[in-house]
């Protein structure tokens, strides 16, 4: 079937998602490690590491991103988030050195929008996570613009498979 | 974790990029529901006895559960509303009759729904050109000619044309024919527009 007519709700930009979006429900699906800063009564369940019938304090636990966004409070009685290594300054380090030679399909295949929605979480290297974003976005665009306007009956599986699925052209 | 057949159900639409319509997953949607309204009530009693009894720190709960709730609901209204458009698109790719696989397809109130929305398009393009009617699904692409060279792709059967001619349309067989007759034809795939 010709494509033409089937425009699906597309995903959101920058920090906001746009709530029917299929690829920001499955982008908000990505698990985060976080740690709880309070007990949450009858939910042990949902930590399967031990029998208790709470998650008491403390405890070191992953959690997909919509949950970690719905129970976030700025003032941290919650939970805190860290940071996925790869928005972390070791991997910053690489991206703001050369852009182009990461597979930033393995980093996760949502590097640009995931990092986005870590900046909701008030970490304070938010500048420099926002920053290196952009200026891999900036670094890697002009190759895969030019991969895109000159693939003519040419096999690019190679080259699609290292781009994000935000870069996915066709 | 909650929320996981949710996530099941957008992840069959969103393997479908071409726009296909996938099945109807009535079983899908009823396990959400049913979960849904398991985090319903657990969350009501739980809320009913932190009023009661002033027990403040089953809140963090009664939030994630919220929270849970708040997804499912997220998940269920995006997969509906993808069907929608893809449902609406294949109005626009295929016509007002589907044919019957792709039907079988929609549940009871897709089809109502695509009823509804064949009369409001028809209804519209009567409304153009001055009372006369615009069809606006024909001619998707400028055309360059009256009649076309066309190459049959599969068996269709016979095809009756303007004049009354009835042309039969065997594999590989080629015909020269108006091009509105053949443009349904060749978006379905039965067609293919022969460049010489």
């Amino acid at each position: 079937m010709d494509t033409q007519s089937y425009l699906p709700v597309e995903p959101g930009v920058g920090m906001e998602e746009n709530f029917l979006s299929l690829d920001d429900i499955l982008l908000s699906h990505e698990r985060l490690p976080i740690r709880t800063e309070c007990r949450f009564p009858r939910l042990g369940y949902l930590e399967r590491s031990t029998d208790a019938q709470d998650i008491p304090e403390g405890t070191k636990m992953e959690l997909p991103l919509w949950l970690s966004k719905g129970l976030y409070e700025k003032k941290r009685r919650v939970l805190s988030v860290e940071l996925p290594k790869v928005y972390r300054e070791g991997w910053r380090t690489v991206f703001n050195a050369d852009p182009n030679v990461v597979d930033l399909h393995k980093m996760g295949p949502y590097y640009y929008g995931l990092g986005s929605q870590m900046l909701h979480f008030d970490s304070p290297e938010n500048p420099e996570i926002a920053q290196t974003l952009l200026q891999t976005f900036v670094g890697r665009f002009r190759r895969n613009m030019d991969s895109s306007q000159n693939a003519y009956n040419e096999d690019t599986s190679a080259l699609v498979e290292r781009l994000d699925s935000t870069c996915t052209l066709k | 974790m909650f929320c996981e057949k949710a996530v099941e159900l957008i992840r069959e639409l969103h393997r479908m990029t071409d726009g296909q319509l996938p099945a109807f997953n009535e079983d899908g949607l009823r396990q959400v529901l049913q979960e849904m309204e398991a985090l319903y009530e657990q969350n009501q009693a739980d809320v009913n006895e932190a009023k009661a009894e002033g027990r403040a720190e089953l809140i963090p709960s009664i939030k994630l559960r919220h929270c849970c709730l708040l997804r499912n609901q997220r998940c269920l209204t995006a997969y509906l509303y993808d069907r929608l458009l893809r449902m609406r698109a294949l109005r626009w790719e295929y016509g007002s009759v589907l044919p019957a696989n792709v039907r079988f397809h929609m549940c009871a109130e897709e089809v109502q729904w695509f009823s509804q929305y064949k009369k409001s398009l028809a209804s519209f393009m009567r409304s153009l050109g001055g009372g006369e009617g615009l069809d606006l699904t024909q001619d998707m692409k400028p055309p360059k000619s009256l009649y076309i060279e066309v190459r049959c792709l599969k068996d269709h059967g016979e095809f009756e044309i303007d004049d009354g001619t009835v042309i039969l349309l065997k594999k590989n067989s080629q015909h020269f024919l108006p091009r509105w007759k053949c443009e349904q034809l060749i978006r379905q795939g039965v067609l293919e527009h022969v460049v010489s």
